[in-house]
């Protein structure tokens, strides 16, 4: 059985928390007494109001609004699923960037009274931006459109303009209605026209998490054993996560950024010596040298060294309410490594609608922004459209301790918000 | 192109390699968690691992062994001791840490509660988990702990749901949800100001079967009292089953019965209700689970039924 992380991403009243109610009650992931806390509340309809499954928190009730990102789980027969429920109001990017970091699958849903809106846009490139290849438009509330076909084919087709012109793969189109379950879990018979998958069909056979197990080998220092008792005087190894591909013994290896070379003498998973180790697997990894390495640090097979840089550029989504300015000084935190850097350029800001430039002098809540960072020491880094793991790092606030930005490193990528502006989205009513 | 995508054969490759080392959903649990628990090694100063002798903390002593040895863990094992615990439970703890060789501390809720002259819980189920935040937040003081590992899980309820992987709280030990940092992919920011600190939860995204799976997987040995026994109970008005000791006020109109039960958690034992259930394999229990209905708190925990709101209050007042 594999494992499958989906973000689900909405507009306010697309019916978000519904459908993931429906998914998890629909699959009987709900249990009795969860469900009698909930018939304990008024509804308008007199019916189990499935979206207070995930709005968890006291202020999220009361407002009736979703606040954060919430987490859900549930397994059939198939996989186990992660869902992630980020919010759909405009203001909050920072909650969707969150979200989508860790997804394989998005789910992009749309009334189907409204069609493909700014935000369908907006949630699109957002999730594309971090990565995600694998969308699912549900169209929701079909049940409100008398389930005609003709308005589903036409909101079908203006999203697939949409992921045509930033050219990403086609997204698979399942027409639904949350509230009644219709192609949720279980196919409708009320849409005749419709021959796919159900939603929760969709979602168990799609490809799962294949991440990065054949992309280059990447590996960073997260803690070093040295048990230092009489059994082992000398032992020290290099604990932490392949970050992405394959890592064998008697690879010979560049330990960055200080350059030293060394030869892998053992891989140990759980106390085991094995030959070969791939991501995500945790590991220890012993040299055949006596070599300074510590937290942070990575450790490469030679033919695959990365670049080791001390100036970077990179697309950031900026998290904080204190805005970024030109010179600010931050904290870079590129997994284990954590560095000193600077910010000296904000050289423009994107916009999500369109992926347009426009020029910015600084960076509020919520922008997505092109910058160039100096750091005080060398990162060995790729691009992140080349590798989700190592292209990625968080700008931290060094007074607070906050975590004010999402950073995506791709500086021999600068065309990746060339786009010319998208043709004007057509609504359907 | 504007957006770089696998070519087809590189992806045939991928699923090659991922068939060879044949991963399943467990072992990426897995993975998570030991990256997790090596970051706050990383990371902290002084952490400690909250051990309760649960199932879910017994995990974390594995997850911690495949981590950190043939080293030592880099963290002590904390007990907070409510004073109503399950004597089986106890045995296990100090065995297990002796078994580990690891550092135990415990610290009582009695003690707190003499110290600081709390009220004790009174009425017919004296719970002390309220109490357990006072002893949790002085031990914190007394080690000077900048990180706290805890057992805690996502699917547990609607406010854990929310919670962070690293959860940072002020010095009072208070969360606040608005406040919360971002977490994006497995980069996990510690870092904090004097006087707070971080709750950190390795098995956030595991539910209670999953956990159980993986007890099954790695043959894990746990405290006689999750598995079916006989056992003599109070039957509470809602029908919930309470298992007898000296730490109950009962009245003479308190109906008494000898069951077959066993407990899916062990906390606070005068708040911890037994289930019925003849399963005395972690197969059985397993299965017991693929067809229960009743979610592990609301089965079990007496405390939550209160309000709503009930994990979310005590969350905010500095909880575990």
């Amino acid at each position: 059985m594999d494992l499958l992380r989906f973000i689900t991403c909405g507009s306010v009243d697309d019916g978000k928390s519904t459908l993931i109610g429906r998914l998890l009650y629909d699959s009987d992931s709900v249990s009795l007494d969860v469900l009698a806390a909930l018939e304990n509340r008024p509804t308008v309809q007199g019916t189990v109001d499935l979206a207070l499954l995930t709005d968890g928190l006291r202020a999220e009730r009361e407002q009736g609004i979703t606040i954060d990102v919430a987490y859900k789980y549930f397994t059939t027969p198939r996989r186990k699923f992660i869902i992630t429920d980020a919010p759909g109001h405009v203001q909050y990017t920072r909650n969707m960037v969150t979200g989508a970091s860790n997804a394989d699958l998005a789910i992009v849903l749309v009334d189907a009274r409204q069609g493909v809106v700014e935000q369908t846009r907006r949630h699109t490139l957002v999730a594309a931006l971090l990565g995600i290849r694998n969308f699912v438009l549900a169209v929701n509330k079909l049940d409100l459109v008398g389930f005609d076909e003709t308005i589903f084919e036409q909101i079908a087709a203006d999203y697939a303009a949409l992921t045509d012109h930033f050219q990403l793969p086609a997204a698979t189109a399942i027409p639904l209605s949350a509230l009644h379950g219709d192609n949720v879990v279980k196919r409708s018979t009320r849409l005749p026209w419709y021959t796919g998958p159900s939603l929760l069909e969709h979602l168990e056979s799609v490809p799962a998490s294949v991440e990065a197990a054949n992309a280059e080998p990447r590996f960073q220092v997260q803690y070093v054993i040295r048990p230092q008792t009489a059994d082992l005087p000398d032992y020290r190894g290099y604990a932490g996560q392949i970050q992405s591909g394959q890592y064998r013994r008697g690879d010979r290896v560049k330990v960055l950024p200080s350059g030293l070379e060394s030869v892998i003498e053992a891989i140990e998973v759980n106390q085991q010596e094995v030959e070969t180790a791939v991501a995500p697997q945790a590991v220890v990894l012993r040299l055949t040298d006596d070599v300074d390495i510590s937290r942070g640090d990575a450790i490469i097979p030679v033919e695959h060294v990365p670049t080791v840089t001390r100036e970077l550029e990179a697309t950031v989504c900026w998290m904080s309410e204190q805005p970024l300015w030109p010179g600010r000084k931050l904290l870079l935190q590129h997994h284990s490594a954590v560095v000193k850097a600077a910010v000296p350029a904000i050289l423009h800001k994107v916009n999500v609608q369109t992926f347009a430039r426009a020029a910015a002098d600084s960076a509020q809540l919520n922008d997505i922004v092109r910058v160039r960072i100096k750091t005080a020491v060398p990162l060995a880094v790729d691009n992140y459209h080349e590798n989700r793991v190592t292209g990625a790092f968080i700008l931290v606030d060094e007074q607070s301790g906050d975590t004010v930005a999402a950073g995506l490193i791709g500086a021999a990528n600068a065309d990746y918000f060339t786009a010319p502006v998208a043709p004007p989205v057509a609504f359907s009513i | 192109m504007l957006l770089d995508l696998p070519v087809p054969h590189q992806q045939q490759q991928i699923l090659e390699t991922m068939s060879a080392h044949s991963f399943d959903y467990l072992d990426r649990l897995e993975a998570e968690a030991i990256h997790i628990l090596r970051e706050v090694a990383g990371q902290f100063e002084r952490p400690a691992l909250l051990f309760s002798g649960g199932k879910d903390s017994i995990v974390l002593t594995r997850l911690a062994e495949k981590a950190f040895r043939p080293g030592r863990f880099p963290f002590p094992l904390v007990h907070v001791d409510t004073g109503h615990n399950f004597p089986e439970v106890l045995a296990y703890r100090d065995q297990l840490a002796a078994e580990l060789g690891e550092k135990l501390i415990v610290r009582s809720v009695e003690d707190t509660i003499k110290r600081q002259r709390l009220r004790e819980p009174g009425g017919k189920f004296p719970s002390r988990n309220p109490l357990q935040t006072y002893t949790l937040l002085e031990v914190i003081e007394e080690f000077e702990f900048d990180a706290c590992i805890g057992g805690a899980r996502r699917d547990e309820e609607k406010a854990r749901a929310k919670e962070r992987i690293f959860s940072v709280r002020d010095e009072f030990g208070q969360w606040d949800p608005k406040r919360q940092r971002p977490e994006l992919w497995n980069v996990y920011n510690g870092r904090i100001q004097k006087g707070e600190n971080v709750r950190v939860f390795p098995i956030s995204n595991w539910t209670e079967l999953d956990v159980w799976r993986y007890i099954q997987r790695e043959n894990i040995n746990l405290p006689d009292i999750y598995f079916g026994h006989e056992r003599t109970c109070v039957v509470l008005p809602s029908g919930q089953l309470l298992g007898l000791s000296e730490h109950l006020q009962l009245d003479e109109e308190d109906e008494i019965v000898t069951r077959q039960v066993r407990f899916r958690t062990v906390g606070d034992s005068t708040c911890t209700a037994a289930v019925e259930s003849d399963a005395s394999t972690v197969e059985d229990i397993i299965q017991d689970l693929l067809l229960a209905k009743v979610s592990e708190r609301g089965a079990t925990r007496l405390d939550d039924n209160i309000s709503e709101a009930g994990m979310e209050d005590r969350k905010r007042n500095g909880y575990f």
